[in-house]
């Protein structure tokens, strides 16, 4: 027993020094082991520290642009003309999308994404970065955002993204003047300051919105946020706000485009007003026209073939590009070269047969009153329209010294409005005629284009800048859209800088006075061509009609309208301003193949007028009011020194 | 003899201590584990979001697992002993269950739908196994003949064959590290020892040359996660980026970025130690690895304070097999082991394991306590 006892105890020493010798070797294998993890962690959060954290910053904060607010856009009387207005869109970012095939199959069935948004976006996604957004679809409706809100948790990286777009809120009205903002794309890119731009989706592409764009855009913000393992925002670090784009107050008179809509009456022709005063371009239309809202959130390939393919080509600008001989309208200017360069005085008279022929030749330039006019002096001729009087005083000027003169009403090129694609058009000289065509200038060409045809192209912006300039009695101030801008929160309106006026070295002042008095005459005269628009006017117009032949006429053959095909009628023009000695107001008119310049575009003329000075208007009482609901209290205005 | 006269006195003057042993409790193994808790819950409420939910919900399980250690420590070890053969008779009985109608859960079947709770036998088997080998092996005098380690082998084997099959790769190491701890602690000849690990070398190429490309390429990845970025690779990627980006001081509480951010998958539950070392930098888990590493140390104080070998088998292996938890866990996570699937003890979200663990702190403790009822 004790032997046993004996046996079993040391049996049991012995085995406890065997665990206990084990324990001990597990136990400095453990800190053994554990040094290694702890020699892991120094490694991991101490030496690598700094690539961790910034791993760890990169996960989690994304800079997110703020876009400014585009500025508005209101008429003189503070109608508005494009505003920005909330709309929702879908929109991803591709490197945050676990599988994009996949994942727009789901949203197609989801939205009802249909062809073209696919079309536009894949497009899109070719030429963003993978991290930046790309819309999928604009304009969701409220019910859609909803449906997609349900189930945004099946789709990461996608987001319904709350934005203003540019909206045109009178349509058509201004299409042309104001043009449209549409995406950014990449000759856009080439311009623009691409931080600036981050954020901004659209951008100005013609019109007062592409020119104005550095005004009108603004100043971008930034937003630091921290951002979850999908991207979404979970929190804000910091932000930058950004600066709204300045709104512009323009010159155009939302009146006085609706008149001038209505009165061109679904012709196709421009009508251009301005106020010689000052170069303010009060209307300024081209028709037809398009909506402009179609292309603010990419126009669809449908569309944008309708307008470009139409043959009336609604996306042209005539008032800008449009190459119109200008007819009888030149004859002002051409009368007046001749008093200025002592050709003719007021009392020189010219006979008018009803033809007239160069010296030693035999052909017959005719008169458009074949039975002729008679005796005509500076002041019948114009009243009448007299083209003999005008290719004699054209001849006796010589080509060189009418371009000369005329090209001092910058008829044939740029006026230097203030807005892109402004088209020159052509004043002919033989200079021109040799640097071009390698040929030399004929005898016969100086007569015609004396009475504006032949090599002559002005635009009706050019013809309603020189009747402007005539008005003024030769004070030329440059035709400008934006009277004003106004910044963001601010009640006063800066006064866009404006060029000093230039005024033309016009010798005699008389001479001024002689032509506009030439020109009451064409509407206030007892045989003046435009009469039938004088009849009750409170003040004196000055005018002058003008029909501008599409084609030539053979010198037997006779113009018939009847028989001819209507694109190949004559453009009816008329310039005007009034009153013709206070001037306020000029406009000019061009009806493309109105036929007559006096029955056609005179009376769109007068609408015009009547609408300015506030006459016995054609607008009904409703239409006023409802011009007047729409116009906001016109800001007061702060003059700026200069 | 001196030690029993002396006790009188002591327990007029510690009256904690007296109630202590009166309820087999081990005063500093429990300060321990619930300064562990203590961490747990401050970490959950910061990896799951701030909501006080889960603390609560934690506190709740702790509260049960509490109780089981409880009972756990008032069970006499020889109780324990004689108790082996049917738990883990009990355990292989649910393991096949499981194979056979257990519930599918994150791509492994390891649940038994009990109708009130959800029940993994696998946790069973962590105290079984090694209970089972240490009781079998302390039934002659150690160190173990050859024959008795080769069937200490195959209760080893069967039930990690099994859980590695459901599949459960995790816990299947686990409770073999459990069972072979016993072993080698029961003194099984190092030339033995070195025997197994040539023979598992040599084996490795022909396994490896015998596997089909796709079983190589899962493998590959299986111990570098890194190559695939996207699967495998993405929670250790992230798990690198919470870690180190916590630095020498830790982002502070609630601070951590990549865990609220959500970048850190599985952060309240196997990842919960990036969440730490992120808020609370290289002090915050040196310090916790610290905690660790007492608890362990007292483990085996107390294993090599045992009485009989069956204790000192048992505890040292628990108190180890503890730690090996730990090492897998945060080898893990600092991608210094391949990814398991093992919750950091006691501090990880999740129920069942901590049951399991703190049952085995109640063993500990009751081989601790016992001792002095036992005759020498």
């Amino acid at each position: 027993m004790a032997i046993n006892s004996h046996l079993a105890l040391k049996d049991h020493l012995r085995e406890r020094r065997l665990v206990n010798a084990r324990l001990i070797f597990a136990a400095l294998f453990s800190v053994l082991l554990f040094t290694g993890v702890i020699i892991r962690l120094v490694v991991l959060q101490v030496v690598e520290y700094d690539h961790f954290d910034s791993l760890a910053n990169k996960n989690r904060v994304d800079i997110e642009p703020l876009p400014p607010q585009r500025g508005l856009i209101f008429d003189r009387n503070g109608v508005v003309l494009a505003e920005n207005m909330p709309t929702f869109s879908l929109e991803l970012v591709p490197e945050k999308v676990p599988d994009l095939p996949a994942t727009i199959n789901a949203l197609t069935e989801l939205l009802q994404i249909n062809e073209t948004d696919l079309l536009r976006f894949h497009e899109q996604l070719k030429q963003n970065r993978a991290f930046e957004q790309v819309t999928l679809r604009y304009q969701l409706t409220e019910k859609e955002v909803a449906r997609f809100s349900i189930n945004r948790h099946r789709f990461p990286g996608v987001d319904v993204v709350g934005r203003l777009i540019r909206h045109y809120p009178q349509g058509e009205l201004f299409a042309h003047a104001i043009g449209y903002v549409g995406r950014i794309n990449q000759q856009d890119l080439l311009i623009i300051n691409p931080q600036n731009y981050k954020g901004t989706l659209q951008i100005g592409k013609t019109g007062v919105e592409k020119q104005y764009e550095d005004l009108l855009h603004g100043t971008v913000g930034y937003r630091q946020v921290e951002t979850n393992v999908q991207g979404r925002t979970v929190r804000e670090l910091k932000s930058e706000p950004s600066h709204p784009g300045k709104d512009l107050y323009l010159h155009l008179d939302i009146g006085l485009q609706r008149t001038a809509v209505e009165a061109l009456a679904g012709e196709n022709g421009s009508v251009v007003a301005m106020d010689p005063r000052n170069g303010g371009i009060l209307a300024m239309v081209s028709q037809p026209d398009f909506d402009p809202n179609l292309f603010v959130s990419g126009i669809s390939i449908k569309n944008y073939s309708a307008l470009r393919d139409s043959l009336e080509r609604p996306l042209y600008d005539r008032s800008l590009r449009g190459h119109y001989p200008p007819g009888s309208t030149l004859k002002p200017f051409v009368a007046l070269a001749g008093l200025e360069l002592g050709v003719v005085n007021e009392q020189s008279r010219t006979y008018c047969p009803g033809w007239y022929s160069l010296p030693g030749h035999s052909h017959r330039y005719r008169c458009w009153k074949h039975q002729g006019h008679g005796h005509m002096n500076a002041l019948d001729a114009m009243a009448q329209s007299c083209d003999v009087y005008f290719y004699d005083l054209a001849h006796a000027l010589g080509i060189d010294r009418m371009h000369n003169f005329l090209d001092m009403f910058s008829l044939g090129r740029k006026t230097g409005v203030d807005i892109p694609n402004e088209s020159g058009g052509l004043l002919p000289s033989s200079e021109w005629k040799r640097n071009s065509r390698n040929q030399a200038w004929f005898p016969g060409e100086t007569l015609i284009a004396g009475i504006g045809q032949g090599f002559n192209q002005t635009t009706p912006l050019q013809l309603a800048h020189a009747a402007s300039i005539l008005a003024m009695r030769g004070t030329a101030h440059t035709p400008k859209l934006v009277r004003a801008s106004r910044s963001g929160g601010q009640q006063d309106l800066q006064l866009m800088p404006s060029s000093e006026p230039v005024t033309l070295p016009i010798q005699n002042a008389d001479n001024w006075q002689a032509v506009i008095d030439s020109m009451v005459e064409v509407i206030h005269g007892q045989r003046g061509t435009a009469r039938h628009i004088g009849e009750k006017m409170p003040f004196n117009i000055a005018g002058k009609t003008g029909t501008a032949q599409v084609f030539g006429i053979a010198q037997d053959e006779k113009y018939d309208a009847e028989t001819l095909e209507k694109k190949l009628h004559d453009h009816a023009l008329f310039i005007a301003f009034a009153p013709a000695d206070d001037p306020e107001f000029a406009v000019a008119v061009v009806v493309e193949n109105g036929g007559s310049g006096s029955k056609t575009a005179a009376p769109i003329a007068k609408k015009m007028i009547e609408r300015y000075f506030n006459l016995p208007a054609e607008l009904t009482a409703e239409q006023l009011e409802a011009i007047e609901s729409e116009s906001l209290p016109a800001p007061s205005e702060a003059v700026i020194d200069e | 003899m001196s030690e029993l006269l002396s006790q009188p006195r002591r327990r007029r003057y510690r009256p904690l201590g007296y109630w202590l042993q009166n309820t087999h409790i081990d005063g500093l193994l429990m300060l321990g584990l619930l300064a562990l808790l203590t961490v747990s819950m401050v970490v959950l409420y910061s990896s799951g979001g701030e909501d006080i939910g889960l603390s609560i919900r934690q506190a709740v399980r702790m509260s049960i697992a509490f109780v089981v250690l409880f009972i756990a420590a008032q069970i006499h070890p020889d109780r324990l002993r004689d108790f082996a053969y049917w738990l883990y008779s009990l355990g292989l009985l649910l393991l096949i269950a499981v194979l056979l109608f257990g519930d599918m859960g994150k791509g492994a079947q390891r649940w038994l739908e009990l109708g009130f709770m959800r029940f993994q036998p696998s946790e069973i088997m962590k105290i079984a196994v090694p209970l089972l080998v240490a009781s079998y092996l302390s039934e002659r005098p150690l160190a173990p003949s050859f024959l008795r380690i080769v069937t200490a082998l195959m209760i080893i084997a069967i039930p990690t064959v099994l859980i590695a099959k459901q599949p459960d790769l995790g816990t299947a190491m686990l409770i073999a590290s459990a069972g072979l701890v016993v072993i080698f602690l029961a003194g099984i000849s190092w030339k033995l020892i070195f025997s197994f690990v040539a023979i598992l070398a040599a084996a490795a190429p022909l396994l490896w040359f015998n596997m089909h490309a796709y079983q190589q390429r899962r493998v590959l990845t299986f111990l570098n996660p890194e190559n695939d970025p996207l699967g495998a690779g993405y929670h250790i990627i992230q798990s690198k980026i919470a870690i180190g980006s916590g630095g020498l001081n830790g982002r502070g509480w609630l601070q951590g970025t990549q865990s609220h951010l959500e970048f850190l998958p599985e952060r309240s539950t196997d990842f919960i130690f990036a969440v730490i070392a992120e808020e609370f930098g290289l002090v915050g888990v040196v310090l916790l690895i610290m905690l660790y590493l007492l608890i362990t140390a007292r483990g085996l104080f107390i294993a090599s304070q045992a009485q009989t070998s069956f204790g000192g088998l048992l505890a040292g292996s628990l108190a180890i097999t503890f730690l090996v938890y730990v090492f897998v866990n945060i080898g893990m996570v600092t991608g210094l082991l391949p990814v398991v699937g093992v919750p950091l003890p006691l501090v990880s979200y999740g129920g069942t394991s901590m049951v399991t663990l703190l049952a085995g702190f109640g063993i500990l403790m009751s081989i601790h306590t016992h001792r002095r009822m036992m005759s020498p």
